[in-house]
């Protein structure tokens, strides 16, 4: 039952993770979209930023990748 | 030598990640200079290719209605067409929108009047297999990659295409 278990887990583990996908430069238009910038909106930024600086005492650090054109 | 079972698993595991991730991130073959592409007839482009290409020097581009840098180097292609177009020079812009439609409400704000073809099948560029927008190769007159430029960097980039157009328009194509 164990062994079961196990090679169940290991053959979801590998469909799951086959599920990874490289995203090529030519394919990014959605990203490139202007919608799924992070700093779209100045004014939210700020005021998360404000908050965040309150409620942990640090600032900054912003921005991960993965969004935008992804250009030059 | 006896591992237990969920070692062995574990194993498995960390081997089906390996796996998974070297073949989602595996890059492929890239076009590097000196390759020779194949016949461009072959691709199904949407648009009209040049009659001939032989004994041409060629700048294929690879573009995009939403990569901001190709915007700016279409005025410099532009530039580059009117200067070079009589001495033998051809631009090959191959777009990679998702429809024709986006390159076409493209090219109503930026006119071009070199050549524009439409990679609808994405089997040029999957070819090319470029690894940024845009990505713009210069082939000699006999059809070998001389450069490969990766983006577009201003002034950077009109500097190199300037003297690489001009030091293979001079080369003499070798009588086979």
């Amino acid at each position: 039952m164990k062994k079961k278990l196990l090679l169940l887990s290991g053959c979801a583990g590998v469909l799951l993770l086959s599920g990874c996908a490289n995203v090529k430069p030519w394919e990014r238009s959605t990203l490139a979209d202007y919608t799924m910038r992070a700093d779209r909106d100045p004014l939210t930024i700020s005021l998360s930023e404000h908050m965040w600086f309150s409620r942990e005492a640090a600032s900054g650090g912003r921005g991960v990748g993965g969004g935008g054109c992804g250009c030059n | 030598m006896n591992m237990s079972l969920t070692k062995k698993s574990l194993l498995a595991g960390a081997l089906a990640l390996c796996v998974c991730a070297t073949s989602a991130f595996a890059g492929g073959k890239t076009l590097k200079v000196g390759d020779t592409l194949p016949d461009f007839s072959t691709f199904q482009l949407e648009g009209k290719l040049p009659a001939d290409f032989k004994g041409k020097v060629i700048l294929l581009d690879f573009w995009a209605s939403w990569c901001g840098p190709c915007k700016e180097s279409f005025p410099v292609m532009e530039d580059l067409h009117k200067k070079y177009g009589e001495k033998g020079f051809v631009i090959l812009a191959v777009n990679v929108d998702e429809t024709s439609e986006a390159m076409k409400d493209f090219l109503k704000e930026h006119k071009a009047s070199f050549t524009i073809v439409h990679d609808k099948s994405k089997k040029l560029v999957g070819t090319a297999n470029i690894s940024s927008m845009p990505t713009s190769f210069m082939l000699d007159k006999e059809g070998k990659i001389a450069a490969v430029h990766k983006g577009f960097h201003g002034k950077d980039t009109i500097k190199q295409y300037e003297a690489e157009i001009e030091k293979l328009l001079s080369t003499e194509v070798a009588k086979k």
